[in-house]
Formats: structure tokens, C-alpha cells, sequence
């Protein structure tokens, strides 16, 4: 059972009562956009085997979307945040360095 | 390559079974090929078959990183059915199907193809419309499939609960040449097969990196060192997202896990494979006697092949109500496949942005009933750059919009 912590009450949530919304810190392209732009954002994904940002939604509960730092491969969570963030805080960059030496954050998508 | 028969079995039992030679050789790479495959599970030993078979490309490379079949091909449910809406969709499953039919005569191996039948249930009345929609799509395809009530659902499957409180048995969807077949000995047999005509599979071998010059594959290198090819095909399942990135371009995929689960063997009780789409659970029974149970999707990104408990409760506690029989089966075994995901939940098989080189993925939930035409559509593809049955699942379906929509037609197990 995957368990990540509330970035706004701190509590430790199950992922039953939880719904994965995808990946994170995409860039939006609405209409208007180039064809390619609106594929990039509306199909392509990173999904990387290692370190994932992907959103959370925690719809049995505070019904609030936050951001999750994880690990496809080995399951680790590096840190959660609210999704009103545009790039990971400090912190997760620093736990995920701390596994993942060199690793860089970059604009996704 | 010896032929298996029932004289050689007499052959071998008179002389201890010292005669038995393996089925495939493991030799090293040569320099170069004409075509490499990199992925050695069904897909990509039935598209190297194929391209020996059907257009004489023999000098070929199925490169594999861990063992041959040993990844979603040894993990699925093994479930063969072709009663699917769209047009590309069924035409693709219904020749895998077909070919299957006599699939063990002409490997001359035996992959126990069992047509017992494929029953999806209707537990809502918005499955019944899809169903019958389906049963008539089936009918304009040539794809034999009948919809049938509540009554023939209990005679054909004694062991069903159909008036369940919260998941009534309303009718199914009946594939009566569908069913089930030994999924290890799909690929073992490809594999001797393409060993027969020369071709190399190279196991434990992993894909660091594709070379290409302008614009063009011109090679791999790998862990036994570079290997020069003239195409490449990326066979990879779960894991194409890794290679497309080597190779300079990205998917539109996703990978997570699916669950799947196998209780204790039991004596024969049901001889029909049974898909309950509402519940996220599928069944059939194994000739070893065992319940082979598929389950739903993890909800998120995810490449470490185990189970996830919930899930399997969830799987369960709905098929024990359908099925109350099962209710005091002890489960054996419980795993997870990685499967690749795309948007419109139908595959690809395309070309790319690099020259030369050839993709095949995105099965999702159902793969392996998809083989034999998945190999056959991509050897034509491979060998003379078009074919009829891969043209609608190009990858660049996604920018123009032409989706192949079997997430809405299928429901969830796919």
C-alpha cells in the first residue's frame, strides 16, 4: 500500500483514499497551440522508470490536489507538496539527491 | 532442428531422453544484421518469425535484456479474444486469433491453444448496450461473437451466481472460438522456430544505446558491445519508453502495473474463460486446475512488477459474489505485469522519427492474445514499410486525432 504524507493537514494518507491524477508540472497548451504542442501536453509523457512527479488528489478526505515526488522503480516517496507549486521545493530536490547523486529537476513536457 | 512428434517421444523414452536437443541456440552476436529486434518476448519473436517466413529475412537478431518470455508474455492471464469494436482493432485480433487456430502445426510446438469459449458479462444496463453494440460491430466485421442472456450464461458456467445483489448477471458477450493457450510456449516456440531459420537470440544482453547517422538507426550497442543493423524494431512492452528515449523520440505511454493473481488447483469446474468488466475481474480455469484471476490496473506510474493487495481485494471480493464458490479457494500466487498504456488504450505499430526503426507497444491489458498478428502486421510493416493491418495504429494517430477509442468500447480489461 502506497502511503503519502499531506502536504496541507501532515496526515499519512493510504493510496485507497487517494486518485493519481497523472503527471506533474506539465505546460499547459490550450486552444490556439500548434498541433505538436497540444500533443506534447495532451498524450506525451516522461514516464520515467525512477524518479516521478505525478498529482494527487485526495477525494475521500480534504478533496485537495497536491504534488508527490516518487520512485517508479523502487516505490520511495521523496516528498509531497500542494500542487500549486511550480517547481519542487528545495527539500525534495535535496532527498532525491541525497538517492538519485546529480540528478537535476527540468521543465517537463 | 529435430522434429517433435509422437515417435519421437517413443524415440527418446526407449533411449532414457538423451536424444532431446535444445529448442533454440544462444549464440553471440555476429557484427551485423539486417534487421534486430530488441525485445524477445512474443511480439518480437513472432515479428522476427514472420519476417523470415513471410519475406525471407533470415540474417536477424532478437536481443533480449533478461530471459526469453520472461517478461509480460510469462505474466499475463493468457487470454485469447477478438471481440473488439473498432474496425483496426478487430481486424488486428481476429488474424492473431486466427492464426493461433493452427499456430502449434505449423511450429510444430505445442502452445495448447484451448478455444473454450470468452464470456464477458453484462452486470449493468449501459454493458448491455455496449455489448450488443459490440455483438452487431462483430457481425459487419466477420468477428463470429453472439450476445446471449442470463439463462445460456448459467449453462454455460453452472458455478455463477447470476441474481448477485449488486452484480446481477444481465447477459454476456460470447466469443465461442476464443479462449485460452500456454503462454510460456508462444514464445519457446517462435523461438525454436526462429532459431531453425538461423536467426540469433541473444538473452541476458541489454540495449545501452541506439546509433543512428543522419537520421537513420544504424546500430545498437549493447552490453556484449555494438551491433550494426540496417532496421531495428523496439518490441519492449512496459519498458519503450526507455528505448524511445535512446533512440531521440517519446511516447505517448504510460507504465503501470497489473495485477494478477492464481489460487490453489482445484478440480475442473468451469471450462469457459469468464471477463466480468464491471468488477475489474476476469477468470479462467488452467488445465493444471488452477484459477487464474486477472485484476485491475495500479492507479499510478509504476515499473516494480508486484502485487498491490488492495487491489487484489477489491478483484476478489467482487468475483466471490459472482462466483461464491471461490470464496474458500486459497490464492497461491499473486504478481504484477508492467504494461504500457496509451491514451486511446490501443496499441502502436509504427514508424518513428528515426529511419530504420520500427515500434511496437502500447498493448496495455492485452497483449498477449494479440501476438501472432502483432508479429504478422509488424514483419510486413518492417519488411516493406506499409501494412494494411497496422496502418490505423501509427503513432502519430495522437496529433491528427485519429484515436482508436477501445478505453470507452472495451471497458477496463482489455
Amino acid at each position: 500500500m502506497l502511503t503519502l504524507k499531506c502536504p496541507f493537514t501532515g496526515a499519512l494518507l493510504d493510496e485507497t483514499e487517494l486518485n493519481c491524477g497523472g503527471e506533474a508540472h506539465r505546460k499547459r497548451f490550450g486552444p490556439g497551440s500548434s498541433d505538436e504542442d497540444f500533443e506534447t501536453y495532451m498524450f506525451t509523457r516522461e514516464n520515467p522508470r525512477g524518479v516521478h512527479f505525478e498529482l494527487w488528489l485526495h477525494s475521500y478526505g480534504i478533496g485537495k490536489w497536491f504534488i508527490a515526488a516518487r520512485d517508479t522503480e523502487t516505490m520511495e516517496v521523496y516528498g509531497t507538496y500542494p500542487a500549486q507549486t511550480t517547481e519542487p521545493p528545495q527539500e525534495v530536490i535535496d532527498a532525491i539527491n541525497a538517492k538519485h547523486p546529480g540528478w537535476t529537476w527540468r521543465e517537463f513536457s | 532442428m529435430k522434429h517433435y512428434s509422437a515417435f519421437a517421444v517413443a524415440r527418446e523414452a526407449l533411449r532414457y531422453h538423451t536424444g532431446w536437443e535444445r529448442a533454440w541456440r544462444s549464440p553471440e552476436p555476429k557484427k551485423r544484421y539486417d534487421v534486430i529486434i530488441i525485445g524477445a518476448g512474443g511480439h518480437g519473436l513472432a515479428t522476427a518469425y514472420y519476417l523470415g517466413k513471410n519475406y525471407g529475412i533470415q540474417n536477424v537478431a532478437v536481443i533480449e535484456k533478461g530471459w526469453l518470455g520472461g517478461g509480460n508474455t510469462g505474466r499475463n492471464t493468457t487470454i485469447i479474444r477478438s471481440n473488439y469494436l473498432q474496425d483496426p482493432s478487430a481486424a488486428m485480433y481476429e488474424k492473431a486469433r486466427s492464426l493461433y487456430e493452427d499456430l502449434s502445426q505449423e511450429l510444430n510446438y505445442n502452445i495448447m491453444f484451448s478455444p473454450r469459449g470468452v464470456m464477458m458479462l453484462a452486470q449493468t444496463q449501459h454493458e448491455i448496450r455496449g455489448y450488443q453494440r459490440t455483438a452487431h460491430a462483430n457481425a459487419l466485421q466477420g468477428v463470429q461473437t453472439e450476445w446471449i442472456g442470463p439463462e445460456r450464461v448459467k449453462e454455460l458456467v453452472p458455478i455463477i451466481n447470476i441474481d448477485g445483489p449488486r452484480y446481477p448477471v444481465l447477459g454476456a458477450l460470447w466469443q465461442e472460438r476464443g479462449g485460452t493457450a500456454r503462454h510460456d510456449a508462444v514464445a519457446w516456440g517462435y523461438a525454436r522456430a526462429c532459431s531453425a531459420m538461423g536467426m540469433d537470440i541473444i538473452q541476458k544482453c541489454e540495449v545501452t544505446g541506439v546509433r543512428s547517422e543522419n537520421g537513420r538507426v544504424i546500430g545498437v550497442d549493447t552490453t556484449k558491445g555494438a551491433i550494426d543493423c540496417d532496421k531495428l524494431g523496439i518490441v519492449v512492452a512496459g519498458h519503450s519508453g526507455q528505448l524511445a528515449d535512446m533512440a531521440g523520440f517519446r511516447l505517448p505511454l504510460e507504465s503501470v502495473a497489473l495485477q494478477a493473481l492464481v489460487s490453489e488447483p482445484i478440480k475442473p469446474c468451469m471450462d469457459v474463460v469468464v471477463m466480468a468488466n464491471t468488477v475489474h475481474g476476469y477468470m479462467s480455469q488452467s488445465d493444471k486446475g488452477e484459477m487464474v484471476i486477472g485484476g485491475g490496473t495500479d492507479g499510478f506510474n509504476n515499473y516494480t512488477q508486484r502485487g498491490s493487495f488492495h487491489h487484489i481485494e477489491e478483484t476478489v471480493r467482487a468475483l466471490v459474489e459472482t462466483f461464491p464458490m471461490i470464496s474458500r479457494l486459497k490464492m497461491l500466487r499473486q504478481w504484477g505485469g508492467i504494461v504500457d498504456m496509451t491514451g486511446d488504450r490501443s496499441p502502436i505499430l509504427s514508424k518513428t522519427p528515426l529511419g530504420g526503426c520500427f515500434i511496437n507497444c502500447g498493448w496495455g491489458t492485452g497483449g498477449f492474445k494479440a501476438i501472432p498478428g502483432s508479429g504478422w502486421g509488424m514483419a510486413q510493416l518492417m519488411a516493406t514499410g506499409h501494412s494494411p493491418l497496422t496502418e490505423a495504429f501509427t503513432l502519430d494517430r495522437f496529433r491528427e486525432g485519429r484515436f482508436i477509442d477501445e478505453s470507452v468500447a472495451a471497458g477496463v480489461a482489455h
